[in-house]
């Protein structure tokens, strides 16, 4: 219990110190401009259409504050700092006046199903397949899934994702290409909208499949291929240990510690691909909505994207540490 | 042996190396024949537009009156160079920062390694689309390459971190200590050429990299599209909608040479990496590992 104290205070020390650094970065990055950013922001969001004084008069207020370009430096500092801890990035400039937390919570969901959905499927079936092309050497099946995951590995999510619309798209018009679920449908949690927004998820899990699974595979593969040499490995085969039960509970088991905190480390790149997939198929989720919000100027929304990322994304891979543990009890060595 | 022999060697037993390498001429001699081609590359409306691959035009020519081909060889000529570029600068800050944290240890290690994951957890590609956002038509190719590199050089640190570790513990480290050599000196004179090899590898998974990260900014418009760069000429043909009217020769022809430059470091990359581990080169021998 002790271990796991200790063990439990370093990941939340690592936490605070992600999100404190992501953070710094987002505000250096929105510092260095040697342009005006309100004026341009406002600008560029009242193109359209007329907006009151009054509400260009918030916006600018709103803006300056985000930008952090009222008072001392430090007081920048701060009031940025305290807009971001409580979530409010102020109203939208493009969707004016929604609240940006309302615009990303709207999208949350779906990001949140899309990469739930293919990063557990692409880490199962990558790990499964790969320990046994580990364990199972000789299998030709097995060799020309990993010749075939290996060479889909390297390439963009975007490229990726890219070809299968063009596939799916126009050569072969079998699956929607884009939107969460179908357009004028009765969005109630009925079975027959629960599919609809299964069929139209194949692609974009798909995409994000065919590029993950290859590392995992991989990964998994060469893991297990050095594992199997382990004299206690030999041991169980002349003790006759069940084939089965030497690859589940002592091969795959020791295997799968590496590959937990490869997916901590990794979810990073993820969410990227998530991000342009959606954005590929116009899957309604935050990576639309960011791509969007650019388009439209929108700076509030713009910047509270990227830090509900940044929060969420290490959020996550406390969770994952913090179940570590589960799967290897040894934490103290760590 | 020599590096010559060595890759001779790997050219002859190592499939993925032979396949790899191939790969990756290929695409070198496009971007070389860059330097002959007739038209400038920024000039449009210079052949007639969307002629299907023909003799005359063997890619075929763009909606904006370009020679596929040419536009081609201009693009991933640019786009390699990001990539190379991007993976020198990356290398350079993940060097220093693996072999000082590795070398030093205690509180220096903690502190940068903090630092180190910080960069490996965050989603980059939002920060990258706000930098975009903020510096809007002042940003160029050069201020892209820069920035992508200060945010990926984290990943392979913490590789070059770990051999420095066991190196510290080895005996000439010790003597070299004991003889008198600053921290600088041990790091860049005894640590360095050990390293060398993983950084080769894994420059070429950064290169991978940094051009997928310019490939989809420049595909979305969030680059400097005046620069011909593969995710450019992607951009252009969705402005032009070049799938829907039937000019699929404007997309397929930058996406095939792309992915074959993807496929090409990549399989380079795993191969040389299994050249530096002796057990799996053991295996491929045929002994026991």
């Amino acid at each position: 219990m002790r271990a796991y104290l200790t063990y439990l205070s370093k990941r939340l020390v690592q936490f605070a110190v992600v999100v404190f650094v992501g953070i710094n970065i987002t505000y250096l990055v929105t510092h260095m401009t040697p342009i005006n950013p309100v004026e341009q922001s406002i600008s560029a969001a009242t193109a359209y259409g007329a907006t009151s004084p009054e509400a260009i008069e918030m916006m600018r207020q709103s803006l300056r504050q985000l930008y952090g370009l009222e008072g001392s430096p430090w007081e920048q500092y701060v009031s940025f700092w305290k807009r971001v801890l409580v979530g409010d990035f102020g109203p939208s400039l493009s969707a004016f006046p929604t609240p940006v937390s309302q615009l990303i919570l709207r999208a949350l969901p779906w990001t949140v199903g899309l990469l739930l959905v293919s990063t557990l499927l692409t880490w199962f079936l990558g790990n499964l397949l790969g320990g046994l092309a580990g364990y199972y050497r000789n299998s030709r099946i097995l060799k020309a899934f990993g010749v075939l995951s290996m060479g889909l590995h390297p390439i963009p999510y975007y490229v990726v994702a890219f070809v299968l619309l063009i596939i799916f798209g126009f050569l072969w018009p079998v699956l929607p290409i884009s939107g969460g679920a179908t357009m004028a449908s009765d969005r109630s949690n009925t079975p027959a909208f629960m599919l609809d927004v299964a069929v139209h998820s194949i692609l974009p899990v798909l995409s994000l499949m065919a590029v993950g699974i290859g590392g995992w595979f991989m990964g998994m593969r060469s893991l297990v291929s050095n594992i199997v040499t382990e004299d206690y490995v030999v041991y169980a085969e002349l003790a006759g240990v069940k084939r089965s039960k030497i690859l589940q509970s002592y091969v795959m088991r020791n295997a799968l510690g590496p590959q937990v905190t490869g997916l901590a480390l990794q979810l990073g790149a993820i969410f990227n691909g998530a991000i342009i997939t959606e954005q590929v198929f116009g899957y309604p989720g935050v990576g639309s909505l960011l791509i969007s919000a650019v388009h439209a100027g929108d700076y509030s929304l713009v910047l509270g994207i990227t830090t509900v990322s940044i929060v969420a994304v290490s959020a996550t891979v406390l969770l994952i540490d913090l179940l570590y543990p589960l799967i290897d009890p040894r934490v103290e060595a760590r | 042996m020599s590096t010559l022999k060595i890759l001779r060697d790997l050219f002859r037993y190592n499939g993925e190396f032979a396949i790899g390498l191939v790969l990756v001429l290929v695409v070198l001699a496009v971007a070389v024949c860059s330097f002959f081609s007739p038209y400038p590359p920024m000039d449009v409306y210079v052949v007639p537009p969307d002629v299907p691959p023909s003799w005359e035009y063997p890619l075929g020519t763009t909606s904006r009156g370009q020679d596929v081909f040419w536009q081609l060889t201009f693009a991933i000529r640019n786009t390699l160079l990001f990539g190379i570029v991007v993976a020198v600068l990356s290398r350079i800050i993940s060097l220093a920062v693996g072999l000082i944290s590795g070398y030093k240890g205690g509180w220096v290690d903690r502190v940068l390694m903090s630092i180190n994951d910080t960069f490996v957890v965050i989603p980059l590609f939002p920060i990258l689309v706000l930098f975009y956002f903020i510096m809007r038509d002042q940003m160029s190719w050069v201020m892209l390459a820069v920035i992508t590199a200060l945010l990926g050089w984290a990943y392979d640190a913490r590789l070059i971190r770990s051999i420095a570790m066991s190196l510290r513990t080895r005996e000439f480290t010790r003597q070299a200590v004991f003889s008198g050599m600053g921290t600088g000196k041990i790091v860049l004179q005894e640590h360095l050429p050990f390293v060398l090899p993983i950084v080769f590898s894994t420059t070429m998974n950064n290169i991978n990299w940094s051009i997928g990260i310019e490939v989809t900014l420049s595909v979305l418009g969030f680059t400097d599209i005046n620069t011909p760069t593969i995710g450019g000429m992607i951009y252009w043909a969705n402005q032009h909608t070049a799938l829907v009217s039937g000019i699929w020769w404007w997309i397929t022809f930058p996406v095939v040479l792309v992915i074959m430059l993807f496929i090409g470091l990549f399989l380079l990359a795993i191969s040389m990496n299994e050249y530096i581990d002796p057990r799996s080169r053991l295996s491929r021998l045929g002994g026991q590992a």
